[in-house]
C-alpha cells in the first residue's frame, strides 16, 4: 500500500485476477473493470475501508490476488496513477513485443 | 468419508499416519507442567536434557520435541531411549526439519516414531514422508479434509535415493525409487 | 540431448498432474494465495505487473528444432506471439492465464520439457557453458554433469524449501562460459593428478543486494562423489542458512558469515558420512548419461573452408557477422555460430514465434537440429559446417536475426525491468534500445570493441550490472528512474564486482553517461587491442569520474 499521498488524496483499489493475472480496478458499482476511468475514485479513509473490504471479499471468493490501494491524480482526459509502475500497470508495458499484439498509448 | 471417528487433538489438531486418522496416545508436556506418574510424554529437548542428567528412571515412555533450529546431534546418543520425535515446521517454507529428519533416519538409526508438527500441508507431505516422517499432526483444515478423501498428490517416481525405509530401487538407473 | 525414458516421462506427467490439481485447489478456495505461491513458484508460475509470467526450464540451455517448435507454438497459443530468453538460459512467457498453464504444461511435457523448479526457494535449473560439446579447450562436457544434478535435484524432498533459491552452473573448460563464480555453487570440470574427471568447486557466489565472488570449497572433488559432496554442502545450507531476513539467507551469507574454513570444515564432515554411498555416481549411469550427449555425425572436412573464406571476401556485413558471431569448433571444417538476439533498437533476448520457427528450420537443416540458449540472452548454433554459414546467414537475415554484434557494445544484456516485472524500480529495455540505438554504427562497434553492458531493474540483477564491463542498476529515486554506474565488473574466469562510479543518472541522462565512459575508454586506451576491462583495471575510476562528473 502506497504510504505517500498526492495533494489531492485520490485512490483507486487495485489487483490482478485469479484466473488470468489481468489488472483490475474496483469499480463504483462493486465489480471490477480493466479501465483505470471507470475505477471507483475513493477520497477518504472510510471509503478506503469500503474499498478494502470489497477487495477482502473478492480475495474471499477467489476473484482477484491482492488488491491495494494505489494514489491516483485527475488529468485532463480522466485518472492517471501517481507513481510510474502504476502507470505501466494500467496502459501496458512501454515497449517490446507485447505492442505488435495489443497496442497500449505511451506512458506519460 | 467423514471426520467422525478422527480423534481431535488440543487446538483441532489431528493426528494422519498412511492408512487414516489415528488417536494420540502421546501427552505433550510443557517445560513448567508437573510430570505425570507414568505414561507417554512429549518434552522439550530442555526438559529431555535435565532428565537425562536425573538418576531417577522414570516411568514414561519419552518422546522429544524438536524445533527447527535445534541440532539433532544433540540427542543422537539419546535415541535408544525415545519412543518418539517430533520435528516442528514454524512455517511450511521453512525446510529445516527435513533434514533433521534425514539425519536421524539415516545417519542415526533412529526407529521410533518421527512426527511432523507444525504448519503441515497436504503437498509438503509427500516430502516429508520421504524424509522419514511417518505421522503428522495436522490442523489445517483442507489439508485434513483431503487427507479425509484420500487425496494425496504425489509423484510417484523419485529421482534420488534418500532414505531406504519404505523405498525400493526401480528400472536399471540407480538413483531412481518408488515406494515399496 | 538426454532423451526421457518412460521414467522420466511418468514423472514430468505426474508433475504436470499434482500442479494442475494445486491450480484447481487455489481456485477451489482449499489454497490460499500465501500457501499457493511457493507451489507455483516451484513450477516457474509468477505473478508479474500485468499477467502471470511462466519460466520455463531450457535444461543448460540446449534445445532441439522440435522443442523450439513447440515453444513457437505456445507463443502463438496461449501467449503474445512471442517469448524472452533469460540469463538463466530459460525461457519466459509474459501473458499465460493461470487457467492455462496446465496446458502449456501438457505441451511442454510432449517435447520432453517442464517447468520445474525455474523459481522458489529450491535448487534452480543447472546452467552449462553454451558451446557444450563443441569447443575446442572442453575437458569434458558439462552438460552430463548439468543433467546429473538436474535430476538429482528434481523435487528433491529435503531441498525443495531451503533458505532462498539455489543456482548451479558447471563448466567444461578453464574459459569460464558459465560465470560459475556468480553462482551459489559453480563447478569447473578438470582432471585430477592421476587423470581422472572431477570438478574444482567454488560456493557461496551471488549477484542481488550483496554481490560476491564464490570462493573454491574444494579443488579437487572426483566425479563419482558429485552427488554426495552437492548433498553435502545443501544440507549444511539448509539447516544452518539464515531464515529471519530474506536479503540475508543466500549461502553466500553464510559462507561470509563463517567463514570459508568453517563452512568447509562442515561439508567435509558430512561429506565424509554421505561418499560412498546410495549417491555414488557408478561408472556406468555416467556412461549412460554421456551416451546421450555424443557430439554428432561429424563429416571429415579440410581445415580450410574454401566457400566461407570467399564469402567473406565478397561481402564485407557477412565477413563483419562472422567475426563476431562465428567460434571456434573442435573439428575441423565446423564452428559454432551466435545468433544474436539483440538487434538494434530491440528487447535483448526477445524472439517472435517466427523467429522460433526460423530457427528451428536452420537448425534442422544445417546444424543436426541443435540449438543452445547461451547466458548472454542469445541461441546458438553448435555444430554447423563453416562452408553452410553463407547460406545460414542468409536465412538468418530473412528473419531477421543476422546482427553481428557478439560481445559488443550492443550486445546488451538486460532483464525485463519496470515494463514487467513486480520486483522493479525502474525500466530496462527502454535503456538497452536507447544504447543500442546510440552505438547502432558497426563501424564504431568494433572500434570500441569488447564491451559488456548489463541492465538490471533493481537490486536483484537479474540484468548481471554488478559483472557488467559496464553495469547499470535502475533504482527508485523519490518516484523517479535512477540509473547507477557500476565499472570493471566480469562475469568471466577473471571475475570481478563493478565499483560504483558515483551519483546515478536520470533515465534521460544515462546514456549520454554511457557514451561518455566508452569515449573516455577509446581516448586513454594504449591500443585498439586494449579492452575496456583492461584499461579499466589499468587506470582505475578517476579518469572516467573526471569525464562524468568534472573536477
Amino acid at each position: 500500500m502506497s504510504s505517500r499521498k498526492t495533494k489531492s488524496e485520490l485512490r483507486v483499489l487495485t489487483a490482478n485476477r485469479l484466473g488470468d493475472g489481468r489488472v483490475v480496478y474496483l469499480s463504483e458499482d462493486g465489480g471490477w473493470v480493466s479501465k483505470l476511468d471507470a475505477a471507483r475514485l475513493v477520497r477518504d479513509d472510510a471509503e478506503a475501508e469500503t474499498a478494502e473490504a470489497a477487495g477482502a471479499a473478492a480475495v474471499a471468493d477467489r476473484f482477484v490476488v491482492e488488491p491495494y490501494l494505489i494514489d491516483v491524480e485527475l488529468v485532463e482526459d480522466g485518472v492517471q496513477p501517481a507513481r510510474l509502475r502504476e502507470r505501466i500497470r494500467a496502459q501496458g508495458p512501454t515497449t517490446g513485443h507485447s505492442l505488435d499484439h495489443q497496442p497500449v498509448s505511451e506512458v506519460a | 468419508m467423514t471426520m467422525m471417528g478422527t480423534d481431535v487433538l488440543a487446538d483441532g489438531v489431528v493426528l494422519w499416519r498412511r492408512g487414516g486418522f489415528v488417536e494420540d496416545r502421546w501427552a505433550r508436556i510443557g517445560d513448567e507442567d508437573a510430570l505425570p506418574p507414568e505414561g507417554a510424554v512429549i518434552v522439550t529437548l530442555a526438559r529431555w536434557q535435565d532428565l537425562r542428567r536425573s538418576d531417577a528412571p522414570g516411568a514414561w515412555e519419552v518422546g522429544v520435541a524438536l524445533a527447527a533450529g535445534d541440532d539433532v546431534r544433540e540427542i543422537a546418543a539419546d535415541l535408544p531411549r525415545l519412543a518418539l520425535i517430533t520435528l516442528d515446521f514454524p512455517k511450511f517454507t521453512d525446510g529445516r526439519s527435513y533434514s533433521a529428519a534425514r539425519l536421524l533416519r539415516e545417519r542415526y538409526g533412529f526407529a521410533g516414531e518421527l512426527r511432523a508438527t507444525g504448519e503441515v500441508l497436504l503437498d509438503q507431505i509427500p516430502f516429508m514422508r520421504r524424509c522419514g516422517f511417518d505421522s503428522f499432526a495436522i490442523s489445517h483444515e483442507p489439508t485434513r479434509r483431503a487427507l479425509a478423501d484420500g487425496r494425496l498428490t504425489d509423484v510417484p517416481i523419485y529421482l534420488q535415493p534418500v532414505s531406504e525405509r519404505g523405498e525400493v530401487p526401480v528400472g536399471t538407473r540407480p538413483w531412481l525409487r518408488h515406494r515399496a | 540431448m538426454y532423451r526421457y525414458d518412460e521414467f522420466d516421462r511418468a514423472f514430468v506427467e505426474a508433475r504436470v498432474a499434482q500442479f494442475a490439481d494445486q491450480v484447481r485447489r487455489r481456485q477451489a478456495g482449499e489454497l490460499t494465495e500465501e500457501e499457493f505461491k511457493p507451489l507455483r513458484l516451484m513450477n516457474g508460475v509468477y505473478l508479474q505487473l500485468h499477467a502471470y509470467m511462466l519460466r520455463i526450464a531450457i535444461p543448460y540451455g540446449t534445445l532441439s528444432s522440435r522443442q523450439m517448435r513447440t515453444l513457437a507454438h505456445i507463443a502463438r497459443t496461449y501467449d503474445r506471439g512471442y517469448g524472452h530468453f533469460t540469463t538463466r538460459q530459460n525461457l519466459q512467457f509474459n501473458w499465460p492465464r493461470l487457467e492455462d498453464i496446465p496446458e502449456v504444461l501438457k505441451e511442454l511435457a510432449s517435447v520432453e520439457m517442464h517447468a520445474i523448479q525455474t523459481s522458489g526457494n529450491c535448487i534452480r535449473n543447472v546452467t552449462a557453458d553454451h558451446f557444450a560439446g563443441a569447443a575446442a579447450d572442453e575437458v569434458a562436457d558439462p552438460r552430463i554433469y548439468a543433467e546429473i544434478v538436474r535430476q538429482w535435484s528434481s523435487l528433491h524432498p529435503e531441498f525443495s524449501f531451503l533458505p532462498r533459491k539455489f543456482k548451479v552452473a558447471v563448466t567444461g573448460a578453464a574459459t569460464d562460459r558459465a560465470a560459475i563464480r556468480t553462482h551459489d555453487i559453480g563447478m569447473e570440470i578438470r582432471r585430477g593428478d592421476d587423470g581422472g574427471l572431477g570438478f574444482r568447486v567454488f560456493v557461496g557466489g551471488g549477484q542481488g543486494r550483496t554481490p560476491m565472488m564464490a570462493h573454491e570449497i574444494n579443488p579437487f572433488v572426483a566425479e563419482r562423489y558429485l552427488l554426495a559432496y552437492l548433498e553435502a554442502i545443501l544440507r549444511v545450507y539448509n539447516r544452518w542458512g539464515r531464515r529471519d531476513n530474506k536479503y540475508k539467507a543466500r549461502i553466500k551469507i553464510l559462507v561470509h558469515e563463517r567463514g570459508i574454513e568453517s563452512f568447509r570444515t562442515e561439508v567435509e564432515e558430512e561429506f565424509a558420512a554421505l561418499r560412498d554411498g546410495a549417491l555414488d555416481l557408478p561408472a556406468d549411469e555416467r556412461e549412460r548419461i554421456a551416451a546421450y550427449f555424443v557430439p554428432p555425425e561429424f563429416e571429415t572436412l579440410p581445415v580450410e573452408a574454401g566457400r566461407l573464406s570467399r564469402a567473406i571476401a565478397a561481402n564485407r556485413e557477412f565477413g563483419d557477422w562472422i567475426e563476431r558471431n562465428m567460434h571456434p569448433h573442435r573439428m575441423p571444417g565446423y564452428a559454432s555460430v551466435t545468433i544474436s538476439l539483440k538487434p538494434v533498437g530491440g528487447v535483448p533476448g526477445d524472439a517472435t514465434a517466427e523467429q522460433m520457427e526460423a530457427v528451428a528450420d536452420i537448425a534442422e537443416r544445417y546444424a543436426f537440429s541443435e540449438i543452445r540458449v547461451s547466458h548472454e540472452q542469445n541461441l546458438v548454433l553448435p555444430h554447423v559446417r563453416k562452408n553452410d554459414l553463407p547460406e545460414i546467414y542468409g536465412r538468418l537475415q530473412e528473419a531477421g536475426l543476422a546482427t553481428g554484434n557478439v560481445g559488443l557494445i550492443t550486445d546488451i544484456i538486460a532483464c525485463p525491468g519496470l515494463d514487467y516485472c513486480a520486483l522493479a524500480n525502474a525500466r530496462s529495455i527502454p535503456i538497452a534500445q536507447q544504447l543500442s540505438e546510440r552505438f547502432a554504427d558497426p563501424a564504431r562497434q568494433r572500434e570500441v570493441g569488447d564491451l559488456a553492458i548489463k541492465i538490471s531493474g533493481c537490486i536483484n540483477a537479474c540484468g548481471h550490472h554488478h559483472v557488467g564491463h559496464i553495469g547499470i542498476l535502475g533504482v527508485d529515486r523519490k518516484g523517479e528512474e535512477f540509473y547507477q554506474i557500476t565499472l570493471g565488473g566480469s562475469p568471466a574466469e577473471d571475475a570481478a564486482i563493478g565499483e560504483i562510479v558515483g551519483k546515478g543518472f536520470s533515465a534521460g541522462e544515462v546514456v549520454d553517461a554511457v557514451e561518455t565512459i566508452v569515449d573516455t575508454y577509446v581516448a586513454l586506451r594504449q591500443s585498439p587491442d586494449e579492452s575496456f576491462l583492461g584499461a579499466y583495471r589499468r587506470v582505475g575510476e578517476a579518469p572516467f569520474k573526471e569525464a562524468l562528473y568534472g573536477g
